[in-house]
């Protein structure tokens, strides 16, 4: 009998994600493990492989839509013998789990590493002010509406009583479940004029607004800023890359610090760890996540066990995943955990600068240019390459002394980059 | 030659008419106003104004008459009509000449005759304007606005003569004052000058066709106004008929029918106050599409009739006949027709309205009756005079204000008072209607102390169980 694809959960929160591309047609036939189609979710593109053999009857849902829900149907296979779709198909309701034919090439993330969603804010989401009667937010509020997403016909853009009346229900915006704890703060009016563009919220950017928001919200940070000497580390890397030429890979000094990071956080397990209510989490494995701009927004692909991979293999890695994380093609699991994160603004020629936490992590190390400075050693002025760095740290989980006996580590790997093959 | 061209010509220099020129003149439009009596129209020259200034002195005799409640020692109060009218007079005209002059300072070029829809000149209307001093002139603009208003109803057996049976026109201008006056129908016109005549004096009996008086008030209001008006020595007739009236020299006898029962009633004025008709004659309407409908001209919200180009507003294009909704009508239709964004239709609802009578009567929005007929779930709150500091310190304790809100969302859904100064107060109301305000907002609102305005306040908290002054 014909199996329904279903649209997958690609994460324990996600409720409906873009079908971006089909890799099949009509007709093709497929086997369990091939990729069907290409699923974009807030944070990334996802693969879909196909989990039984079968020929395709029915492309349900066309490539490019959006907000398909989790468990809808977006395709049928065919088993052998079966020639046509059969009547009645597609079926609307969820069907038993035995039919779900699709699954996410990536496996369930790791429950630990998944904070749970965190509270959206009660006020716009959007954090902008929006202008709305007091009876229109209270008709909102009582429907369920996300005012952000209503268009205002009151004087100025208003929303009022009329809009929120003609909304449909159904067809309804619905706003976020509305959270028990209140807002900790009062966005700030944004006054927009005439020539200001509304650009609205891309799905990336709003886990990134609150993710950080919520960051700088709860987590207690302070921060630690040291100056690395790098002139041994720029050696060791030239030295590196002649051998790692012949793999194809050119390491550069961000790949050094994060293998220094790794091996500073294996002599430190207090350090790669996450604060919970009821206890501490330390991790087991070093996994590294680095901060990359892409057109969407900012991700973190991690580098998983990084304290024991070499720095050639971090490299070819690293871009691998970068090279991904900007045509938005990252697995879930490839940017969903880490236990320590690093951000490096350096190329901007940025010298120094404080990063928030990436949650529920607890140190995020903000990595400044490598640049030439005058520095004196045994009382003489001379020129070294300086590399200023500064770490944030979630005080519940690490005190100051042991923040700052963690940089005294991370100092002595990337001064001194030998000790990293001890 | 005066300038016949223009980019707007309105018709009529009433409130609605005059408010529409000034804000067309203010978007750069050429403009012209054809007015055949006098600027400011019935509301300035024969109606809101110069009642108001003869209802101003009715209040000033009253108190006069009960200084001893205030520790005043007044002797020989008397007054002398003539002087009462040209008071009211003299106020009339100088608004009257007021707007004339706004006319000019916003160049719009006044016409002093009756104007007519006459035809097309390609893409402008053509209007034939026969001037006061005999001549004629064919004036042309893009966009025409009728504005033309209303005048008295006369219904057939009770028609005013201008001697003995008024309309509100004599009523305004007596020689004498009447020593006894019939009032037939008991809307904001007939009521106040029932109340005028009764206070300065005469006895008044007022008939209403309808159960009770005001009839376009809540139920509540009404009642009141009853007792409030029958304590003042009116006499009130509801679910009357005034079926005939014999004139005699000096007075006119009428036979009123309540119940079946028909009784005569001999007295020296009648003034007919039965509602009014649509000034839609002489337009030169017939063979457009423009469309007449029981004396008024069909408009869309934006103040569009059928015929492309010409618009109506006010009085003429249909109730409610208030000249604060014909001056906002006048504003919003022009701005369409200038295509400024973000222009809205009037919501009815919104409309205040204010009778003059004593006590004042103001409302806005729906009737508690009309509410419970949508089917809403309501929150009533009402508030006494009696309550309130500032009512008792100005021997102002009768009366109330009730507020009526949709339980389910806190829309004001309309307030209803009746007492001291409340045509003042309702356009707080009127705000918080506009803005859409729930009972929350106005129960944050400051009100000051002491001020009869904190009624408004206590009667919001009234309507939740949270009154705090009585």
């Amino acid at each position: 009998m014909a199996i329904n694809i279903l649209m997958p959960a690609l994460s324990p929160t996600m409720t409906e994600g873009k079908l971006a591309k089909w890799h099949v047609k009509v007709g093709d036939t497929v086997k369990a493990g091939q990729v069907m189609c290409e699923i974009e979710t807030d944070k990334a593109t996802m693969e879909v492989e196909a989990v039984d053999e079968g020929r395709i009857g029915q492309l349900v849902v066309p490539e490019g839509t959006e907000a398909v829900k989790v468990n809808a149907v977006i395709a049928i296979l065919l088993e052998e013998g079966e020639k046509s779709v059969p009547a009645g198909a597609p079926t609307a309701a969820p069907p038993p789990a035995a039919a779900i034919a699709a699954a996410v090439v990536a496996p369930a993330p790791k429950a630990a590493a998944t904070a749970a969603p965190a509270p959206q804010p009660a006020a716009a989401p959007s954090g902008a002010r929006v202008f709305a009667s007091p009876l229109a937010k209270r008709i909102a509020a009582d429907k369920g509406l996300d005012l952000s997403r209503i268009k205002g016909s009151g004087p100025g853009g208003r929303i009022v009583k009329a809009d929120v009346e003609q909304v449909k229900p159904g067809a309804a915006p619905a706003a976020a479940p509305v959270p028990k704890a209140a807002p900790a703060f009062t966005p700030q009016p944004v006054f927009a004029a005439l020539g200001d563009t509304r650009v609205p919220h891309t799905s990336i950017r709003k886990v990134i607004a609150r993710r950080m928001l919520e960051s700088k919200q709860t987590v207690p940070h302070f921060y630690l800023t040291v100056d690395f000497e790098i002139d041994a580390l720029l050696t060791a890397r030239a030295a590196i890359n002649e051998v790692a030429r012949k793999k194809d890979a050119k390491v550069s000094v961000n790949d050094m610090v994060i293998k220094a990071c790794a091996k500073a956080l294996r002599d430190h397990p207090e350090c790669n760890a996450s604060w919970t209510e009821d206890e501490m989490i330390e991790y087991g494995a070093v996994d590294i996540s680095v901060a990359v701009a892409t057109d969407r927004g900012l991700i973190t692909p991690i580098i998983r066990n990084a304290d024991i991979k070499g720095a050639a293999q971090i490299s070819i890695e690293m871009k691998d995943l970068a090279g991904r994380a900007k045509s938005g093609k990252l697995k879930l699991e490839e940017f969903q955990g880490g236990g320590f994160t690093i951000s490096n603004l350096g190329m901007f020629g940025v010298r120094d600068f404080g990063a928030i936490i990436n949650t529920p992590q607890a140190m995020i190390l903000a990595v400044g240019a490598g640049e030439e400075r005058v520095v004196v050693r045994k009382g003489e002025m001379v020129i070294r390459n300086i590399m200023s760095c500064t770490l944030a740290v979630d005080h519940r989980v690490v005190d100051g002394a042991l923040g700052a006996q963690f940089l005294q580590t991370l100092k002595a790997y990337i001064e001194q980059p030998a000790a990293m093959l001890v | 030659m005066a300038e016949t061209s223009f980019d707007l010509i309105v018709v009529g220099g009433g409130p609605g008419g005059y408010v529409a020129a000034i804000r067309a003149a203010q978007l750069g439009m050429k403009t012209a106003v054809v007015e055949r009596e006098n600027m400011g129209g019935i509301c300035l020259n024969w109606g809101c104004i110069p009642t108001k200034a003869l209802l101003r002195t009715s209040e000033v005799y009253s108190l006069i008459k009960h200084a001893d409640a205030y520790g005043l020692s007044v002797k020989e109060v008397s007054f002398d009509a003539k002087k009462i009218v040209d008071r009211s007079r003299k106020v009339a005209n100088q608004l009257s000449s007021g707007v004339s002059m706004l006319m000019k300072k916003n160049k719009i070029t006044v016409f002093d005759g009756a104007a007519k829809l006459a035809g097309t000149d390609g893409a402008k209307r053509k209007i034939a304007v026969a001037l006061k001093d005999k001549s004629n002139v064919t004036l042309t603009a893009k966009d025409v606005i009728l504005a033309t208003g209303a005048r008295a109803r006369q219904l057939p057996g009770l028609e005013s003569d201008g001697k003995l049976v008024w309309s509100y026109k004599e009523a305004m201008v007596p020689p004498e004052f009447p020593k006894s006056l019939l009032v037939i129908g008991s809307g904001a016109i007939g009521i106040e000058f029932a109340s005028f005549y009764r206070t300065m004096g005469a006895e008044v009996t007022v008939c209403e066709v309808l159960d009770r008086v005001l009839p376009v008030e809540d139920e509540e209001v009404s009642a009141f106004a009853k007792r409030a008006f029958e304590k003042q020595g009116m006499k009130i007739l509801t679910g009357a008929t005034v079926s005939n009236l014999k004139k005699g020299a000096k007075n006119v006898t009428a036979t009123i029918t309540v119940g079946g029962k028909a009784q005569d009633i001999t007295v020296d004025r009648v003034i007919s106050a039965v509602g009014i008709v649509g000034n839609v004659e002489n337009l030169g309407l017939e063979g457009t599409k423009v469309k007449v409908e029981k004396t008024h001209i069909v408009i869309d919200q934006w103040g569009a009739t059928g015929e492309p180009n010409v618009y109506a507003l006010g009085d003429v294009a249909g109730p409610p006949w208030l000249a604060h909704k014909a001056m906002h009508e006048g504003v919003l239709v022009v701005e369409k027709i200038a295509g400024v964004k973000g222009v809205h239709p009037m919501k009815t609802e919104n409309i205040p309205g204010c009778t003059y009578c004593q006590p004042q009567v103001a409302s806005i929005g729906l009737t508690e009756a009309a509410a419970k007929a949508k089917g809403l779930q309501l929150k009533v709150g009402k508030f006494p005079f009696i309550g309130n500091g500032k009512a008792i310190a100005l021997g102002e304790p009768e009366g109330f204000i009730k507020t009526i809100f949709d339980a389910k969302t806190g829309e004001l859904l309309g307030a209803h008072m009746i007492g001291a100064e409340v045509t003042e107060l309702i356009q707080g109301y009127s705000i918080a209607k506009t803005l859409e305000t729930t009972e929350a907002e106005l129960m944050a609102t400051v009100f000051p102390h002491p001020t009869l305005s904190e009624m408004m306040h206590e009667s919001v908290l009234a309507a939740y169980g949270r009154t705090l002054h009585i």
